[in-house]
């Protein structure tokens, strides 16, 4: 259909909507326009491109794929060696921390030991000294 | 033997139908997309899916009607699709709106006439540019396609009263286009 069909057409105003000439050849314009450009794309030769694209956009899925894979992989590794590192490091602190408890718990028992010694030596009464000397003696002698 | 008559008898059929309205279909696509490639895509689709479904067309409307709507619907989903998939590829093959006002067909116009049809041609790509979907697809369903209001309800799925509502606000928006561009 040519252009002064169309204008044809759009001057019989079937559905009621009124338009003004200049809307009118503007809108046959772009209507021919549409025609031209469609009946020339139809008569185009055509290119074999699509499956170029096709693989072309394969290769990127898939490398885009392997990256997404490698990344998850290396973070998981990643993830797991730092866990394993922070495990051990907690390991080590705690045997540490173990180590110095005991070491603490034996010194306040030394010390306790020895404060109750100077305590229970302190607290002979001098009616008894006598006697702390005789056994003094006897563990001199071996009896 | 009767079958392999029939089928022969449809696949016949199904050829006349792609040879009457192929053109059609992919003008209207075109028009739609500005891309020459995905319009032919597009198209192929549409007569694909109408050949699988062929046996079901009851002839309720008409091959027309039935093709545009599965054009239409074939479109939608291309963009929605388009836009869940925005990683994917973001530029689109269509042809910029300077390069789709070049096609003017050759008739007896002066050098000046066919300038100025050229001008009012990219404002005319740059107000449908504009539109929304449904007002784009009822003006060029009308104005392009020449399809009647009943028609235009059949293949949106729409009532009348609404296409032409679509219709009057995308007129209106148009012609305002066209004025402040003046």
């Amino acid at each position: 259909m040519n252009r002064a069909d169309a204008n044809l057409k759009l001057d019989r105003g079937e559905d009621g909507l009124e338009m003004e000439p200049e809307l009118r050849e503007a809108i046959g314009n772009f209507k021919s326009s549409v025609e031209a450009w469609s009946d020339a794309a139809l008569s185009r030769p055509r290119e074999a491109t699509a499956p170029a694209r096709s693989d072309r956009a394969w290769m990127t899925k898939w490398a885009l794929g392997s990256l997404v894979f490698m990344a998850t992989v290396s973070g998981a590794v990643y993830e797991n060696h730092r866990q394993q590192d922070f495990a051990k490091a907690e390991t080590a602190r705690i045997a540490q921390q173990q180590q110095e408890m005991i070491a603490q718990r034996a010194k306040e028992e030394a010390d306790l030991m020895a404060r109750v010694d100077n305590d229970i030596s302190r607290e002979v009464p001098s009616a008894l000294e006598p006697l702390a000397s005789l056994m003094d003696e006897n563990q001199g002698t071996g009896n | 033997m009767i079958n392999a008559t029939a089928e022969a008898s449809a696949a016949q059929e199904f050829d006349s139908v792609v040879a009457l309205h192929r053109a059609q279909i992919f003008r209207f696509l075109l028009a739609s997309t500005r891309d020459v490639d995905l319009a032919e895509t597009l198209t192929q689709d549409c007569f694909l899916k109408a050949h699988r479904n062929w046996a079901s067309f009851r002839g309720e409307s008409s091959v027309l009607t039935w093709l545009m709507r599965i054009a239409i619907n074939l479109h939608k989903d291309h963009w929605r699709n388009r836009r869940l998939q925005f990683w994917r590829q973001t530029r689109t093959n269509a042809v910029d709106l300077d390069e789709a006002s070049d096609w003017l067909p050759s008739g007896e116009r002066t050098a000046e006439q066919r300038m100025l049809a050229k001008e009012q041609v990219a404002q005319m790509w740059v107000a449908v540019e504009n539109l929304s979907e449904r007002q784009r697809t009822v003006f060029l369903l009308r104005y392009v396609e020449e399809l009647d209001l009943k028609e235009i309800a059949d293949v949106t799925g729409m009532g009348e009263g609404t296409v032409k509502a679509h219709l009057s606000r995308a007129l209106a928006r148009v012609r305002k286009e066209l004025g402040e561009k003046k």
